[in-house]
């Protein structure tokens, strides 16, 4: 086994075309734990946690978008100047772990390991983002929705590298909602993103941990669309139900050692009403 | 490797890396490339003050600071943080005299069996270099991956408060003198 250990992007990328079979390491909060208990045996690692190129973020105002490099920890993304542009991700960053662990995890390792439980995942199904990817062969995107094809499998390529996401600077409430057995280092049972776009009059919700991958709920999104006034911030109490109704019809839970498919259920129904009234507080008969 | 990673420091199996530990350089020689730092600076360098218990990120008993970072020393891959600062509870205070933080442990009571001790002391020195005057909320938030059986978090919150007050009057007796 060999250590690589990059310190800019063409070392890494050049380390990962040498050794296309590499596993690439970043915060180690997920492969550290394999290693350790012998899950997992690989014959090269290529740290990227300290690639230059990877810890930067930009904000591009006149886009109204924000980069973030894939090595940029939790404890930054929950951290201002990073939350004020992306609150919803914020939000998730805190319910990550513990300070320890939010120090050392990153979005674009959240991003590789895929799977559906990943905190930071939501955010990123709601708000549409894009992941950049690189090879010595090129570069390319791939919209959020598409990157992941089942629990821990995505389409990266060996060689490939994830360097960011791109995610829009919304108009408008955004808030994660989680449940689990805990309020600190807690895996989500269930958990749920909504976004809203004022000016551009959409409601994004996406559920965590109840399903092969992470789930928008569209039907649950047209409904509050079509119910919600953006200008006032008010929903009808009805719609809140329905729209909780229309969220557990789109989640795809499965019973397992953390819980069963029919609380998760429930729990999203419940996530997806507290996020709505949240976003339009002016909900008759609201909390 | 090939040459294409010329100029990218690679460690190979059994080979020797150096880590830089509480301020000195420590060579880790028949290691295998892919132990934890935990596992290194107990087994390879004779550092036992760091603990080991769940080995996967969940207890905090393993906390150490890299280039002033609190992180889980069993989730960090040893031979990854060649050319990092690495400060263990070995290097917070010498033995016989205890940091500020150690001495408010054992004064509050806040220390039972001792196992998650080294772990929590870390975790205290980051937060309160951090944020100098935490409310209770913080201090339980900042210390939520730290895993104590036997206390009950009471005394350890009232040990962490005391450091708190105790710097500050500190302070405040400095800025006297000073004036």
């Amino acid at each position: 086994m060999s250590v690589t250990v990059a310190h800019t992007l063409d070392d890494a990328l050049a380390s990962l075309a040498a050794t296309p079979t590499a596993t690439v390491l970043a915060g180690g909060t997920d492969l550290m734990v394999e290693l350790n208990g012998g899950h997992r045996r690989t014959d090269a690692v290529v740290s990227v946690n300290r690639v230059r190129e990877l810890r930067s973020w930009r904000h591009d105002p006149a886009a109204a978008t924000l980069h973030i490099g894939a090595a940029v920890t939790y404890a930054e993304l929950a951290a201002e100047p990073l939350a004020s542009f992306a609150p919803a991700l914020a939000q998730a960053a805190r319910t990550v772990g513990s300070p320890q662990i939010r120090n050392a995890a990153t979005i674009g390792g959240n991003v590789g390991t895929a799977s559906p439980a990943g905190d930071g995942l939501p955010v990123l199904s709601a708000l549409d983002a894009v992941v950049h990817l690189a090879s010595l062969a090129g570069r390319r995107d791939v919209a959020f929705a598409e990157f992941a094809t089942g629990p821990k499998r995505t389409v990266l390529q060996p060689g490939e590298l994830i360097t960011g996401i791109t995610i829009p600077v919304l108009s408008g409430y955004q808030g994660y909602a989680k449940v689990g057995v805990r309020n600190a280092m807690v895996i989500a049972t269930a958990s749920a993103c909504l976004a809203v776009d004022v000016p551009g009059r959409s409601v994004r919700l996406a559920l965590g941990s109840v399903g092969p991958v992470i789930l928008r709920a569209p039907e649950a999104e047209a409904l509050a669309v079509a119910a919600a006034d953006f200008e006032a911030g008010a929903i009808d109490a009805d719609a809140v139900e329905a729209f909780g109704a229309a969220a557990g019809r789109a989640a795809r839970p499965i019973d397992d050692h953390r819980s069963s498919a029919a609380y998760r259920r429930r729990a999203i129904e419940v996530l997806a009403r507290r996020l709505l009234v949240r976003a339009f507080p002016g909900t008759p008969g609201g909390e | 490797m090939s040459d294409a990673t010329a100029g990218v420091p690679a460690v190979g199996t059994n080979q020797i890396y150096t880590l830089h530990v509480n301020g000195e350089d420590r060579d880790v020689s028949d290691a295998w490339v892919g132990e934890s730092l935990l596992y290194v600076l107990r087994e390879r360098l004779g550092l036992m003050g760091s603990k080991g218990a769940c080995e996967q990120g969940e207890c905090g008993s393993c906390s150490v600071l890299i280039d002033d970072e609190l992180v889980c020393g069993c989730l960090v891959l040893a031979a990854s943080a060649v050319g990092q600062q690495i400060v263990t509870i070995e290097g917070i205070a010498p033995v016989g005299a205890p940091s500020d933080v150690q001495q408010a442990f054992v004064d509050a009571g806040a220390v039972q069996c001792g196992f998650c001790t080294p772990g929590l002391i870390m975790a205290t020195h980051a937060l309160l270099d951090r944020s100098p005057e935490p409310s209770e909320y913080e201090i339980r938030e900042e210390l939520s991956g730290n895993v104590c059986r036997c206390t009950g978090y009471g005394r350890i919150i009232d040990a962490v408060q005391r450091v708190s007050v105790s710097r500050r009057s500190d302070a405040a007796s400095a800025s006297e003198v000073a004036s």
